[in-house]
């Protein structure tokens, strides 16, 4: 690898997980930044996260407003153009009201907010963030939301589960009413993960884990495997 | 022309709605025994300039599809009515 990878962390009004992904970018040897919400220019990263957090207050739904900042059409060509894109928590929800992945995010079904370390079992480990894992593997990674009940219709469930686009799945308890369990899931292509946990609070041991820095880490070898980037990285 | 819209955002029917069914359970503790159902959702009243009806409607419509309501898990329907103290203090 001729350099280290470069991260856009998107900011939005209310976004409050960005320093922590600069922080545990610092742990990987990535070189990151922070992007403003008002900015359609991501600055040519390998790779873009769209933070937790409270975009735009969550007014009227979560994600809602966030989709309609400038900076979403710069991650929408970056997604379309197959750039690794993770989007955690608030991130997934502006994914989904993007339609940039399909469903959406509900109200828990116990209507609280739950902020607790939970066991997510690996359903596909492949693609950019989640390469690095095993198919099958139980990791533990917190999660942190009032809104993770995701739902889609019947059809568009059925159409993740035969794609293999349900690749991350609450084991044990459901912690929000998530139909068939999904914690995450990837777009067609797969480049697009959207996952209700944080991996960036699981990457150090000293405050409880390293499962989120392991699946985080999947980005440097799927990055060299990608010829037409690894030739603009040269 | 000024005008008036009440937008009524609703979840769609068989959307478990987990807020409206707590609040059907207090109504209950409160006596209301008979209370079998609330469904919850949003009411927005918008302010706004067109022409006429056809071009208010159709900018209601558009302001729906694009960003009040998720048609994922949600519906919109809404009165619209010619806010006519508006235009009188506009017009003085």
């Amino acid at each position: 690898m001729s350099r280290s990878p470069r991260i856009a962390v998107v900011v939005f009004p209310g976004t409050w997980s960005d320093r922590d992904f600069i922080h545990v970018a610092g742990l990987l040897g990535w070189e990151a930044r922070l992007v403003w919400h008002l900015d359609s220019d991501l600055g040519d990263p390998d790779a873009v996260v769209l933070p937790g957090g409270f975009a735009h207050g969550d007014y009227l739904r979560t994600g809602a407003i966030a989709r309609f900042s400038p900076v979403m059409r710069a991650v929408e060509a970056f997604a379309a153009a197959g750039g690794a894109v993770l989007g955690s928590c608030n991130g997934f929800q502006v994914l989904t009201e993007a339609g940039i992945l399909p469903g959406v995010l509900l109200r828990n079904d116990h209507l609280e907010f739950r902020c607790d370390w939970q066991p997510l079992r690996v359903e596909h480990a492949a693609g950019p963030w989640l390469g690095g894992l095993t198919d099958g593997e139980t990791i533990r990674m917190p999660i942190s939301h009032g809104e993770g009940r995701y739902y889609a219709d019947p059809e568009v469930l059925d159409e993740l589960e035969a794609s293999g686009r349900v690749v991350l799945r609450y084991a044990d308890a459901n912690p929000n009413g998530s139909l068939r369990s999904i914690a995450g899931i990837v777009n067609a292509r797969g480049n697009v993960l959207g996952l209700m946990p944080h991996p960036e609070r699981a990457a150090e041991a000293e405050v409880g884990g390293t499962d989120g820095l392991r699946l985080l880490r999947s980005l440097d070898s799927w990055l060299v495997a990608q010829p037409a980037l690894a030739e603009r990285r040269l | 022309m000024h005008w008036q819209a009440e937008v009524h955002v609703r979840l769609r029917p068989g959307i478990a709605d987990p807020e409206g069914q707590t609040i059907a359970g207090g109504l209950r503790s409160l006596g209301f025994a008979t209370v079998s159902d609330v469904r919850a959702g949003k009411l927005l009243r918008l302010a706004f300039e067109a022409p006429d009806r056809t071009s208010a409607e159709a900018a209601v419509a558009e302001m729906c599809r694009r960003l009040l309501a998720n048609p994922v898990m949600e519906t919109a329907d809404w009165e619209l009515r010619a806010d006519e103290a508006a235009a009188v203090e506009v017009g003085a």
